[in-house]
């Protein structure tokens, strides 16, 4: 059980929140997030521990309650869990197996993009194929936005979750925006 | 703007991913604190920059992050193979290369729907 | 400009009952300040010809009076400019493309004082002296002459429009698309393809610069498919594709550039026919996208007859006219001249003949022309001249006759004319499938070139393939389409009646041969005339490419789409060579122009370059700080109260530090977590120093080499634990040392069981430095202990602060003051500053900014990467030998440390500077030298690297890079400054508490 925190947490994106040409721009609640490395034969403890099975396709996220663990790459993981009480790292703590847990909770920033055009939206700074046979629902993938680095998951047909580091937060909530009224 | 098949992700992807680590292949010496002059000026000044096919690195640093190999061909700047890091120089670029995957040199008999057969004279349109 | 006159003129050239405009909302405008009328659906071309007014332009060079010459994107002479307002004047709009709106503004250029007398007209009396290679060969010398009467001057003359002065207030957009299918063109052929494929349920991109779709059935009045005339059937194919979900239509949008692995350029003009544009829809939007195959149905251009003064207002090519009268409903004259070299006049002779206009002659170089449309001409009681050619027009502002002879000469006739259409053939569009690296080839009967080889993975269809009918170009766009998707699709449009095109000539017409001195216009834009050509041959121009840039044939803003094959052609008659041999110049995107905007697009103001800001920053930003920028970070440089300017403030600071405390964000400071059991020994491969016996709880300052040996980044490095270190680097560096660490573990210790995770925005970073430090923070950390003892010099401690928030805690300096840095996840970094904020007024400690930290370093002599070294500096250079862990025998860098040059004695290095004037500040990058007595040039041996006013020293400190520097301490070296010698002793970089007794307390 974590110390109740006192001390006010002040957010990236506070107060930020749009809505133009039907897509809608909000920024993500507050997440525990974890950059997990590891060998791709060594999963299983881990997978366990994480209450979910670690992804070894390219491009595929899995979902647990409310914990996502996305393929980063063949030996990385994103673990996203915006669950109050959730503690990613703890549960990691005591596997034995070769692996590498680093807290990232707070280097990282999600927007949430939803909408019909929510893909048109993103694709004004992201070269990726983003329709649904190339992108389907679970996808994610590290990526570009504009001129800065995101992590994106799609959640949901017409929803992406664009995850970038904090101080590129403002950039890239200010491109999508600029990218919405644009579609 | 390129598009490049990441051997780790497994499908191509758009160049803006991806950044040029220079020539494959040279290695770093186990034992580089012993090299002489010479060996250490191959190893880290010179470069080979033909024309024709490279051996080249590249990282999937806005992807997967991982580093892979390539071979492309300086002329036309296709890549004609991709590797893992590590894996052996690919002796038989030349071969084997994957059937139409774009930007290949197609014959036009092959791209063609049926046309009147005309008299055309070849110019590469560049003289 | 000439006043506005409210009169608006009549419409008199529109013809009741044809085009397709009828009941379209009327719409005013204005053109060099006179007010006229038109409709919905014009363009400003066609609304200018509905009033009468040819005369819209001044050409180039010789300022000669210019019409319209097309209906389309191939416009060398209609350019205007479009004023929307003060911001917005967009110059070299070609009339023929710009729709109209109601209000639209438009001026003509290149001419003063006005249209239709232009002072520089004068260039046309005086054209002998402007031949090809004019400039060339004229402003040569006197060589001083050039910079200061020549280049203003022609630069003055030169170009046609007036660039905006003002920021362009508009935005932009941009997109990434990816298809199966992407077609260029959506005339019949494109249409075609696009029923086809569409129905797969593939994919599908269809654009076009029109914007309807149609394409040439715009004007074809005999098409007819599926039992509807053509355009009719155009716009309902398009109506069934727009209804697909897999299908998106663009019109209005130009494919400008042909790509590697089918990645084509679009630039979709969104808002340039809008009347009050809403500033946040984006003016243009650019498409990138990537097809799996591309179908280029591009279509083709008519071209000219080159003949004397082919020039004049009221000369047009016949697909022009056909289209203003079959779409626009305007007649372009009412008593009009045909000159032709192929059967496409005839159908345009008929149709305005139909509608009432007269046609004076039809003048056709062929000796035998018959058709089934040379017939309906002449049975229609038109005049047919045939192995006849017009050898030249009169008319100052307007065409007022052709002259007619035979083509061997003999007796010549003036025909009375108002316009005059002419008509040599038709150039496939081969630009895109060019650009796409595919190799074009000479078809040699019908003297066109075609797509050859192709280099991707595209297929040309219909006119632009050299398709002569539409029956053809609909079944190569619809078996293209097919093949696309491969898939056989049952429900090909039938065509039931359609137009052929084809043959044709090329070069300048009989009667503008070798011998004659005229102009006989090839480029219209940039005033090339059939002479030029000639002469560039004549002087040795034996390339194509060569005559191109010695005339600059085709090298104005419409590249040539319509002049590129006539110069072609007639060079390749001066060398009696055939045309192949001659070469063709190469296609380069753009197709047609593209705004810096649309490339630009989402790129300007705040989202030009990412701009990061610290979890600090809105304390910072009250407390009145100012900003520096490092790199794309915002950081605070210092922070000055009331009536303080920089240096006072930073004084201020610096002193408070030393004395007090002081407070400082290093929040942008590059972090790496270094993870797993080999994170020693890879730590041992990638910085000089060991970190083997390092304990855990325990920091080292690290230096990193690249492989040549030279400084690439340092930083204070926490081991956490046996298998987890904490590593900084300099805030630029962080990406690169990321980046580098990354190369290494993957390519050359792959074996090692480790890995790396920036973690520098996971934590915010609050430097607390000076003797009152540890006071601050005692009452503030809940769980350690920070005592001397404890937690001395170089160690870090985890735990929690404020009430639970977690740290990582660095006992570390970067001032030579006791000093702590404290980690804490970002989102509490601004609470946890604002914490030790008001636990540090108690001790008046002040916020310090990057200025105060710059002097405060140096008075310590520690360096600054990429200041003090400059990717030329050894450890040893740097006075850091002792971070090289000399018992090694490997890491990045060891073996350049050895090479030559790295040993040899000389060496630039790292010294202190104390000025004999204590007052003087030295100048960071000033050189310096050993004797400066010396004559000029003086040999340099090094130069300032930092320096500053040292108020805790009370005189100004300074480092520099000296040659032998540290055999050099105690002597006395110049820095010649513009206004005199600054006299300067070497001594060690260390200026303040030298025995370092500070740093324990």
């Amino acid at each position: 059980m974590v110390e109740a925190i006192t001390v006010k947490r002040r957010g990236a994106l506070d107060h930020r929140l749009e809505t133009i040409n039907g897509v809608s721009l909000q920024p993500a609640k507050p997440a525990r997030r974890v950059s997990l490395r590891a060998e791709p034969d060594g999963l299983a403890p881990l997978s366990k521990a994480l209450g979910l099975d670690l992804p070894t396709k390219p491009k595929t996220s899995a979902l647990a309650d409310g914990r996502s663990a996305l393929w980063l790459g063949p030996d990385e993981w994103l673990v996203i869990d915006e669950s109050e009480d959730a503690e990613p790292l703890k549960d990691l703590a005591e596997v034995t197996v070769l692996h590498s847990a680093v807290d990232i909770s707070h280097r990282n920033v999600a927007i949430i993009v939803s909408g019909s055009k929510a893909a048109d939206v993103i694709n004004a700074g992201c070269p990726q194929d983003l329709g649904l046979q190339a992108f389907p629902v679970g996808a994610c993938s590290r990526t570009v936005l504009g001129k800065i680095e995101i992590v994106l998951l799609r959640t949901a047909p017409d929803t992406f979750r664009v995850e970038c580091w904090r101080s590129f937060a403002d950039y890239a909530f200010s491109y999508l925006s600029d990218a919405a009224r644009g579609v | 703007m390129l598009l490049i098949h990441c051997p780790y992700c497994q499908e191509e992807r758009p160049e803006l991913e991806f950044r040029n680590g220079g020539e494959a292949h040279i290695a770093r010496s186990r034992d580089i604190a012993a090299e002489s002059d010479e060996a250490f000026e191959a190893f880290f000044f010179i470069r080979t920059n033909p024309k024709g096919l490279v051996y080249e690195r590249w990282r999937h640093i806005h992807g997967c992050g991982r580093f892979f190999n390539a071979v492309r061909d300086s002329v036309t700047d296709k890549f004609l193979r991709v590797y893992k890091a590590g894996e052996p120089k690919p002796a038989d670029v030349m071969k084997n290369l994957p059937e139409h995957s774009a930007w290949e040199n197609i014959p036009p008999a092959d791209q063609n729907v049926e046309t009147p057969a005309r008299d055309r004279v070849s110019t590469d349109g560049e003289a | 400009m000439a006043t506005t006159t409210t009169k608006r003129f009549a419409a008199t050239h529109r013809v009741a009952g044809k085009g397709r405009l009828a009941g379209s909302a009327a719409l005013g405008f204005t053109f060099d300040g006179q007010t006229y009328a038109g409709v919905q659906g014009d363009t400003l071309a066609s609304a200018l010809l509905a009033n009468g007014v040819h005369l819209v332009g001044r050409s180039f060079k010789y300022h000669r009076p210019r019409g319209f010459l097309s209906a389309g994107p191939e416009e060398p002479n209609a350019l205007v400019g479009i004023h929307r307002d003060a911001a917005r004047k967009t110059p070299n709009v070609r009339a023929t493309v710009q729709e109209l709106y109601d209000g639209l503004t438009a001026v003509s250029q290149n001419r003063w004082p006005s249209l239709a007398y232009d002072v520089g007209a004068v260039n046309n009396i005086g054209s002998p002296m402007f031949s090809a290679g004019f400039y060339y060969k004229t402003f040569m010398w006197p060589k001083d002459a050039w910079a200061k009467i020549y280049e203003p001057r022609i630069r003055e003359a030169a170009g046609l429009g007036v660039a905006p002065e003002r920021p362009d207030p508009d935005t932009y957009a941009q997109r990434f698309a990816h298809c199966d299918v992407l077609i260029v063109g959506a005339g019949p052929s494109g249409l075609a393809a696009a029923l086809a494929a569409a129905e797969s349920g593939q994919r599908v991109i269809l654009c076009d610069e029109q914007p309807d779709v149609g394409g040439a059935l715009r004007y074809e009045s005999g098409a007819s498919i599926e039992g509807q005339d053509g355009w009719t059937w155009a716009q309902a194919a398009a109506a069934s594709l727009l209804a697909r979900d897999n299908v998106r239509v663009l019109t209005r949008t130009t494919a400008f550039g042909y790509y590697a692995q089918n990645m084509v350029g679009l630039v979709e003009r969104v808002t340039e026919h809008l009347a009050h544009p809403d500033l946040t829809t984006p003016r243009e939007r650019l498409w990138q996208v990537r097809a799996k195959k591309v179908i280029l149905a591009a279509g083709a251009i008519e071209r000219h007859m080159v003949f004397a003064d082919n020039d004049r207002p009221g000369i047009m090519l016949v697909s022009a006219a056909r289209t203003y009268l079959n779409h626009y409903g305007v007649a372009v004259g009412r008593n009009v001249g045909v000159f032709t070299a192929n059967d496409s006049a005839y159908p345009a002779a008929i149709d305005l003949k139909k509608a009432g206009v007269n046609i004076a002659a039809i003048v056709d170089i062929r000796d035998n022309p018959s058709s089934a449309l040379v017939e309906e001409a002449r049975s229609l009681g038109i005049e047919i001249n045939a192995g006849r050619t017009v050898t030249g027009t009169d008319g100052r502002l307007r065409v007022s006759s052709m002259t007619v002879q035979a083509k061997s000469g003999g007796p010549a006739r003036k025909v009375p004319i108002d316009a005059l259409l002419m008509s040599s053939g038709w150039t496939p569009s081969v630009h895109l499938f060019s650009q796409s690296r595919g190799k074009v080839a000479f078809d040699e009967p019908t003297l066109r070139f075609l797509p050859g080889i192709y280099a991707q993975d595209c297929i040309s269809v219909g006119a632009c393939n050299g398709a002569d009918s539409l029956d053809a170009t609909v079944d190569e766009g619809f078996a293209a389409g097919e093949k696309a998707v491969r898939a056989t699709i049952s429900a090909k449009p039938k065509v039931d009646k359609g137009e052929t095109w084809g043959g044709g000539m090329l070069g300048a017409s009989p009667g503008s041969g070798p011998e004659q001195i005229v102009k006989a216009f090839v480029d219209f834009q940039n005033d090339v005339t059939a002479k030029d050509i000639r002469q560039a041959v004549r002087e040795g121009m034996r390339s194509i490419e060569h005559v191109k840039r010695f005339t600059t044939n085709g090298m104005a803003t419409d590249q040539g789409k319509t002049s590129n094959l006539h110069g072609l052609a007639i060079a390749a008659e001066v060398l009696d060579k055939p045309i192949p041999a001659v070469g063709l110049t190469t296609f380069r995107a753009p197709y047609t122009p593209v705004t810096f905007g649309s490339i630009v697009n989402h790129a300007k103001g705040e989202l030009f370059d990412p701009t990061r800001r610290t979890p600090m920053h809105g304390w910072e930003e009250q407390q009145g700080a100012v900003f520096e920028d490092v790199g794309q970070w915002k950081r605070a440089w210092y922070y000055p109260r009331k009536g303080e300017d920089m240096h006072a403030a930073v004084n201020r600071e610096c002193k408070t530090v030393r004395t007090s405390a002081g407070i400082f964000d290093a929040s942008t400071l590059g972090k790496i977590e270094i993870v797993g059991p080999d994170a020693a020994k890879f730590m041992e491969l990638l910085y000089t120093n060991p970190w083997a016996k390092l304990e855990a709880g325990r920091c080292r300052y690290g230096i990193m080499l690249r492989e040549d040996g030279f400084i690439y980044d340092d930083g204070v490095v926490g081991r956490l634990s046996d298998h987890r270190f904490h590593v900084t680097t300099t805030t630029g560096g962080a990406p690169r040392v990321m980046h580098h660490m990354e190369d290494y573990l993957q390519t050359e210790f792959p074996h090692l069981d480790v890995w790396l995770t920036s973690i520098t925005e996971q934590w915010a970073v609050i430097a607390v430095q000076g003797p009152k430090s540890r006071d601050i923070l005692q009452s503030l950390v809940d769980n350690i202990d920070i005592s001397d003892a404890a937690m001395p010099h170089m160690s870090v401690r985890e735990g929690t602060i404020c009430g639970g928030v977690p740290t990582r805690l660095f006992r570390m300096s970067f001032t030579g003051e006791r000093g702590f840095e404290v980690n804490v996840p970002a989102d509490y970094g601004r609470a946890v500053w604002e914490a030790i904020w008001e636990e540090g007024k108690k001790h008046d400690v002040c916020a310090y900014g990057t200025e105060a930290m710059h002097v405060l370093r140096a008075e310590k002599g520690y360096i600054i990467v990429g200041q003090d070294t400059d990717g030329t500096v050894t450890p040893g250079d740097a006075g850091l030998d002792w971070a090289i862990g000399k018992k090694k025998s490997d890491f990045v860098g060891i073996r350049g440390l050895t090479r030559p040059d790295l040993v040899a004695p000389g060496r630039r290095q790292l010294v202190g500077l104390r000025t004999k004037d204590p007052k003087t500040v030295l100048e960071e990058g000033a050189q310096i030298v050993d004797d400066p007595k010396q004559p000029i040039p003086m040999k340099m041996i090094g130069f300032v690297t930092s320096s500053y006013w040292s108020e805790n020293c009370g005189r100004s400190i300074a480092m520099g890079l000296v040659e032998g520097g540290f055999g050099r301490m105690g002597e006395t070296l110049h820095v010649p400054m513009p206004d005199g010698v600054i006299e300067v002793e070497v001594c060690k970089p260390l200026f303040f508490d030298e025995k370092g007794e500070r740093l324990n307390g």
